[in-house]
């Protein structure tokens, strides 16, 4: 087979990202930012992912058909998020005048 | 030399064709986890949305030392998958089986870990039910976060003890020597069961045990 064989220090460095970033981001959360706090945690956790999926789960060498269902999975994701909360962040806007 | 596990199903040209057929399959079920995940999620955020202050004040009830710890436990497990996936890429059989076998430890750690955080919850009534109890004003709110946090955590638990299953049913069969250089389908379609398993959890720890901030 093909396939890609990636160097154990790549993964290795992976790794170490990945820790560093988990120490960042629980150093994050000691720092009042208001509702900036939610911000960071999402970055990193999308970084992290990013990361895993990369490297870890071989999608930076895998084929096109293979990112297509990746980004599938999480576009189907953001229509259910989306679509939720255009219901519920909206609820309570004030009425419209004269209705 | 060819042998029984190496020659291709009849529907496929050839063994690369074959890999990626197997490769495409598993993103499609991980696209389904997605969804089925997501629910809780797109739950959670309304919540969140609805309580913004009872899930902050209910969120630092959670033990963060044990939460990062369990993190920090789950990214060497998808470090040594990854890794036993490399030793079956390059004919290490005695690695793939070690790497596989310290998964599943770590895998099992994690849910010690996990369980621990539970009998702490249980004792300190925060276990949503009867005897739930949170003084103050944000009893109701903080009993939803409790729900979501038992659904959420209680989910990625049970994909994690499938995921352990699996992983040592890929371990004797690795030790068997079923898998080769040109033949590893299995162990890289479990491999990233696994990491998607992981990847939930590096979105639940700041959803869950870092909501505002802890000063």
């Amino acid at each position: 087979m093909t396939s890609h064989i990636a160097p154990v220090k790549l993964y290795l460095t992976v790794f170490i990202a990945l820790l560093v970033l988990l120490a960042v981001t629980v150093a994050a959360s000691y720092v009042p930012l208001g509702r900036f706090n939610v911000v960071i945690g999402l970055m990193i956790a999308i970084t992290k992912t990013f990361l895993v999926m990369l490297f870890f789960m071989h999608v930076s060498y895998s084929g096109r058909l293979v990112w297509v269902y990746v980004g599938v999975g999480f576009f189907w994701l953001a229509i259910l998020l989306a679509l939720t909360m255009a219901d519920f962040l909206t609820r309570w806007w004030p009425p419209f005048l004269g209705r | 030399m060819p042998d029984s596990r190496t020659i291709i199903a009849h529907q496929f040209d050839d063994p690369v064709q074959q890999h990626e057929s197997s490769m495409l399959g598993m993103w499609v079920f991980l696209a389904t986890e997605i969804m089925f995940f997501g629910g809780l999620f797109a739950g959670y955020t309304v919540y969140r949305v609805v309580h913004p202050a009872a899930f902050e004040a209910a969120s630092h009830h959670l033990n963060l030392v044990l939460g990062a710890l369990n993190t920090g436990v789950l990214l060497t497990s998808s470090l040594t998958m990854a890794l036993a996936v490399r030793s079956a890429q390059t004919g290490k059989q005695r690695n793939t089986v070690a790497f596989l076998i310290t998964t599943m430890l770590l895998g099992a750690a994690f849910l010690s870990i996990k369980g621990l955080e539970y009998y702490q919850k249980y004792t300190d009534h925060l276990v949503p039910g009867t005897s739930f109890s949170f003084p103050g004003p944000h009893s109701h709110g903080a009993e939803m976060f409790f729900y979501l946090y038992f659904a959420m955590t209680g989910l990625h638990a049970i994909h994690m003890i499938a995921g352990i299953g699996v992983v040592g049913v890929i371990a004797i069969q690795a030790a068997q020597g079923r898998f080769t250089p040109a033949y590893y389908t299995p162990l890289e379609v479990t491999g990233l069961y696994w990491h998607f398993v992981d990847i939930i959890w590096i979105f639940l720890f700041p959803l869950l045990y870092l909501i505002g901030s802890r000063v």
